[in-house]
């Protein structure tokens, strides 16, 4: 009972320190004060560590009572439980004690004493290097002595508290566990002194024991041979393989061929948007290195931008994860979709939206140049009611489930989607825009269009897909809920972190700040939620082509997310507001985090709707021309971005920044290339899943279904 | 629970909550801001040409490299006097039926902020050059070409904008140049472009982050004293104040700008002249083909240090070397053509 005191306690201790780091934060966070990036990583590092320490809390007390309930549950047999569980010393040990019949009852030798203090000096160690490391960590990046100061005092006793705690509850548990142990013992040894039946069998687990394999038994001299016809592709490989081969997509599933159509025309378009879009992208960025490219009015760098940056937008990423959520939102509701038609309203009216609204840009007709709000409204009006007959349609789907419960990925997806109309909404009423009212709303729009949409939608697509190639249930519900709720409350709050130092009210700017770091409960839980589904299953990554997809995506959502917050801090704000850092940054996340998403999603699901492959080492070439053209694009362009934000604060004149940016902005083109180039391969990857290519077995099926209709004598 | 089995539930309350949320920080706060700010007394909304203008800078998209903003953080100074309140973008609406309000605050600062540029840059000649090719007079820029909102005319008529290409940047091209109207209302609008000063009794806000608090806290904390007194670095203030139209060689651009390299007035050593003409301006030159200097002290608020390292930086470069002046000179100089600040209350 004191150990559930204990624990309790000291959930709710952990609980209170996060929001309490999370308030000593924002109190940094005015202008007088010097606050800087070193500072946001401490904090980070010591709210995840506080989170990973609440997870450690919460397996040991769930180890407790398992235990526990095991020994009731088991009740007679479990004795005989324990002997299974004892190695060969110990057995000879408790063998020769019966035979000495002795009478005094020594102690038992526990099987994990030694382990326990091994840990424990761990334990301390670690908590000492923990200690060290951030007092290390603060003399490198903060520069005010007084800063120092005023984060080791509070560090200190913080990590001290938190240790003691951790080391106080550590010790109850051992010593609990220890007597338990101890008490089992002896009732053993008891057992076997008095009850012959347990000696017996303590004899015959001996033998068992003992038994060692020859190492022969399933090998032999014959040839490998399989005469009854029961091995497919047997494939003997000697030596090293340069490249490994991969699973093969699990089998076609059943599903109904008309939605089938209805996705692959979704995921169709997305394809030929992001071909085309990344293409505009390219050029513009090329046009960074050679600015005197073109000198045509529809082709320039201004006009083309927003152009690039809809087109994936609503074009690539929106169609993707409305296609994907089709599939999802009918398979986890277990019934068919609604209306198949309603589906194809919503894709020709978003089709016609990117159209007409790319066009008009390239026109010079945008809407005043709000950022992914430079679709004039007729056009956006178009996109948006694409959005709502698709939303109507997934919740219709939804209200005639045929399970229970709502899965979780529902959740995400059609929140995303009554938020995008609301957003859209908001962004596009003119009442109350007038002045700054107008960037208010813009800060506000720009900013959950990414989080309320594309997170939001992909996060639902994630928790059914991730789970479902691993072959695994999604790690925690709850966690899931948490991350649900708390996305809403703090990246709602946000999207002012736009304009901070601007003339937008200073306590709407603090609103956004404190909200951006309220963003790292939500990206700490999902990140911890997808990576512990992945525990156990590390290795089939190396065995699937989908996987590492998902890995990067997570990667990214945690270190772009996490960026995202320590950029919104003034003291950073300061050197990364207006500079390349910011693109590095949306590159970082909308294309590290949702297309590598997506991709995965696609990877996992096409092959199994079309029954086609694509060639693994065409999705191998796809992710690492990705993979590492984002990397060539968006780490030059931080670096780049720092210099250039530091040269703006010493005041050197502005021409220096661009002139220091040259070689940076090479880099990117270079990136982008590559970037680009992934996409072309993933488009041909879609064709080939799509219809044109089949895989071996279907053509053999084919060829052989052909061989029966031509007559005997015939000639081939 | 029940709430996660019931779609209906769910989805109301996700919406409900998200829908707070937004009136707390978006709709709310836009209503606040758009009906509790008016126009500064000093401003005046944009006439015909200006706005004509703003459409063109709206749908070329400059907005995507140049941002409108001072912000309150003291590396913004070099684009304004002070930092921008919410009633400087008071008198900006909603451009017309089809298109939203146009603040063009900007997210990114590619290009220089054009908050002020109307101050800053008022000359017609570099405008028009600039825009037809960025590259014709800052070597280094990525800005695109805006070749299109000029027309080639074989006879320019009376009215119409020459602008004076260097060969270089012609391409080709034989006939005159001539700014087409989107053009010229371009410049306008950017001409129009001014931070106007706060009336008496308004709180001017303060700009954050300065070099100087920063300095002091370090010299107080690391107890060496006084920090060493800051030196106005000429070559700098030459790039941010002169270089756009003068160049970085001192050699102009023929035809548009003089050079400064074996200049007359930069090798007198009196430096009157030289002082007067960067505070006051200079139009002595026009029969020469040569535009108008405007008075880039004055307008870009530089001190007579700034102004003595900009004279000294021109005296000892480009194979120029006449004798140095002093702060105390320029001080002279300016006094005695009234003080800077009374220009600026006149204008």
């Amino acid at each position: 009972m004191k150990l559930k005191f204990y624990l309790t306690i000291s959930l709710i201790g952990v609980l209170l320190l996060i929001p309490g780091a999370a308030a000593y934060a924002a109190d940094v966070l005015k202008p007088d004060h010097a606050f800087n990036t070193g500072a946001c990583i401490i904090i980070a590092v010591t709210i995840f560590l506080l989170l990973l320490l609440l997870l450690w809390l919460i397996r040991l007390a769930r180890g407790l009572k398992e235990d526990e309930v095991a020994q009731e549950k088991y009740g007679d047999k479990w004795i005989f439980r324990q002997i299974n569980s004892l190695d060969a010393p110990q057995l000879d040990q408790l063998i020769s004690r019966r035979n000495h019949r002795k009478k005094a009852i020594g102690k038992a030798k526990g099987g994990n004493n030694g382990f326990t203090a091994v840990m424990l000096l761990m334990l301390v160690f670690s908590g000492l290097a923990v200690q060290a490391q951030t007092a290390a960590e603060s003399k490198n990046v903060l520069i005010s002595p007084g800063m120092i100061i005023m984060l080791t005092l509070i560090f200190i006793p913080l990590v001290v508290i938190v240790f003691l705690v951790t080391l106080k509850i550590r010790n109850l548990a051992v010593k609990t566990r220890y007597s338990r142990v101890k008490k089992e013992t002896t009732e053993l040894v008891k057992a076997i002194d008095d009850d012959d039946a347990v000696y017996e069998e303590l004899i015959k687990r001996k033998h068992a024991l003992n038994y060692r394999l020859t190492n022969n038994e399933l090998a032999g001299t014959i040839e490998a041979e399989d005469s009854k016809g029961i091995l497919l592709n047997v494939d003997e490989v000697h030596g090293p393989r340069f490249f490994a081969s991969k699973r093969k997509a699990a089998p076609k599933h059943q599903t109904d061929p008309k939605l089938v159509k209805l996705i692959m025309w979704y995921l169709g378009s997305a394809a030929f948007w992001l071909v085309l879009g990344t293409s505009v992208g390219e050029y513009i960025g090329i046009k960074f290195v050679s600015p005197d490219a073109d000198h045509i009015s529809w082709l320039s760098f201004g006009r083309l931008r927003p152009v690039h940056t809809n087109m994936v937008f609503w074009g690539w990423s929106s169609m993707a994860m409305l296609g994907l959520g089709y599939y999802v939102v009918t398979t986890v509701s277990n019934t068919v979709v609604y209306s198949i038609k309603w589906g194809y309203y919503s894709l020709i009216l978003m089709n016609a939206a990117i159209i007409t609204g790319s066009g008009m840009l390239m026109a010079g007709i945008n809407n005043g140049g709000g950022e992914y709000r430079e679709y004039i409204w007729p056009v956006m009006t178009l996109f948006a009611g694409g959005i709502v007959l698709s939303l109507a349609n997934y919740i219709k789907t939804i209200a005639q489930r045929k399970t229970r419960e709502i899965y979780i990925s529902n959740w995400y997806i059609v929140s995303a989607m009554m938020f995008l109309t609301v957003i859209v909404t908001v962004g596009y009423l003119p009442f109350y825009q007038n002045g700054l009212g107008e960037t208010i709303v813009q800060g506000y729009y720009m900013h959950q269009a990414v989080g309320m949409w594309f997170m939001f939608f992909n996060l639902g697509l994630v928790y059914y897909f991730l789970p479902q190639q691993l072959n695994t249930p999604i790690y925690s519900y709850s966690l899931g809920i948490l991350a649900f709720w708390s996305q809403i409350l703090f990246y709602t709050l946000i999207g002012t972190h736009h304009f901070i130092f601007s003339s937008i009210p200073w306590w709407l700017q603090t609103v956004a700040i404190v909200g951006s770091m309220g963003m790292l409960i939500p990206v700490f839980s999902g990140t911890t939620n997808f990576i512990m589904t992945f525990r156990g299953n590390f290795n089939k990554i190396g065995r699937s082509y989908t996987l590492p997809f998902y890995i990067v995506g997570i990667l990214f959502y945690f270190t772009g997310s996490t960026q995202g917050t320590a950029e919104a801090f003034r003291e950073t704000n300061l050197i990364w507001h207006f500079t390349d850092f910011t693109v590095a940054h949306s590159h970082l996340t909308m294309y590290g985090i949702i297309a590598f998403m997506l991709w995965a999603c696609i990877y996992t699901i096409v092959p199994r709707l079309t029954g086609n492959e694509p060639k693994q080492g065409l999705v191998g070439a796809h992710f690492w021309l990705a993979l590492i053209g984002l990397l060539f694009y968006t780490i030059p362009l931080m670096v780049g971005g720092t210099l250039k934000g530091i040269a703006w604060r010493d005041g050197k004149p502005f021409i220096d920044g661009v002139v220091l940016m040259t070689p940076y902005w090479l880099w990117r083109a270079i990136g982008g290339s590559l970037m680009w180039a992934s996409h072309l391969v993933f488009a041909w990857n879609m064709y080939v899943m799509f219809s044109g290519h089949k895989s071996h077995p279907d053509i053999r099926k084919e060829v052989f279904e052909k061989l029966n209709t031509i007559p005997f004598n015939a000639e081939i | 629970m029940e709430i996660y089995n019931d779609h209906k539930k769910l989805f109301t309350a996700a919406l409900c909550f998200f829908l707070l949320l937004t009136f707390f920080v978006a709709i709310g706060p836009a209503f606040t801001s758009q009906n509790n700010n008016a126009p500064l007394p000093g401003s005046k909304p944009l006439n015909r040409l200006e706005t004509a203008g703003k459409a063109v800078f709206i749908a070329e998209g400059c907005v995507a490299c140049h941002t409108q903003q001072v912000r309150n953080v003291d590396m913004d100074k070099v684009w304004g006097a002070r930092p921008n309140i919410a009633a400087d973008y008071a008198n900006i609406i909603r451009t017309d039926v089809w298109r939203n309000t146009a603040t063009l605050m900007g997210s990114e600062r590619t290009g220089p902020d054009l908050t002020n540029v109307g101050t800053r840059q008022p000359s017609n000649d570099w405008h028009y050059l600039h825009l037809f090719n960025p590259r014709s007079v800052v070597a280094e820029s990525v800005m695109p070409s805006y070749e299109w909102l000029f027309d080639i005319k074989e006879y320019a008529w009376p009215n119409d904008v020459v602008v004076n290409v260097p060969d270089d940047f012609k391409k080709g091209i034989t006939g005159k140049i001539v700014a087409s109207y989107k053009a010229v209302a371009l410049v306008a609008y950017l001409r129009s472009l001014k931070e106007i000063t706060l009336p008496d009794g308004k709180p001017v806000p303060i700009f954050l982050y300065g070099k100087g608090a920063a300095e002091k806290a370090g010299a107080a904390t690391s107890g060496k004293g006084v920090a060493a007194k800051p030196e106005f670095d000429g070559a700098a203030l030459y790039a941010t104040n002169c270089q756009s139209c003068h160049q970085g060689n001192g050699e102009g651009l023929v035809g548009a700008f003089p050079a400064l390299k074996g200049s007359k007035v930069v090798l007198d050593d009196n430096p009157e002249i030289q002082v007067t003409i960067i505070m006051k301006g200079y139009n002595g030159r026009i029969s020469e083909g040569y535009g108008i200097m405007p008075a880039v002290g004055t307008n870009n608020n530089l001190k007579a240090e700034e102004v003595a390292a900009i004279v000294n930086h021109e005296r000892s470069n480009w194979g120029n070397s006449s004798k140095k002046v002093t702060v105390d000179d320029v001080k002279k100089i300016i006094a005695s053509f009234g003080k800077p600040e009374a220009a600026i209350a006149k204008k």
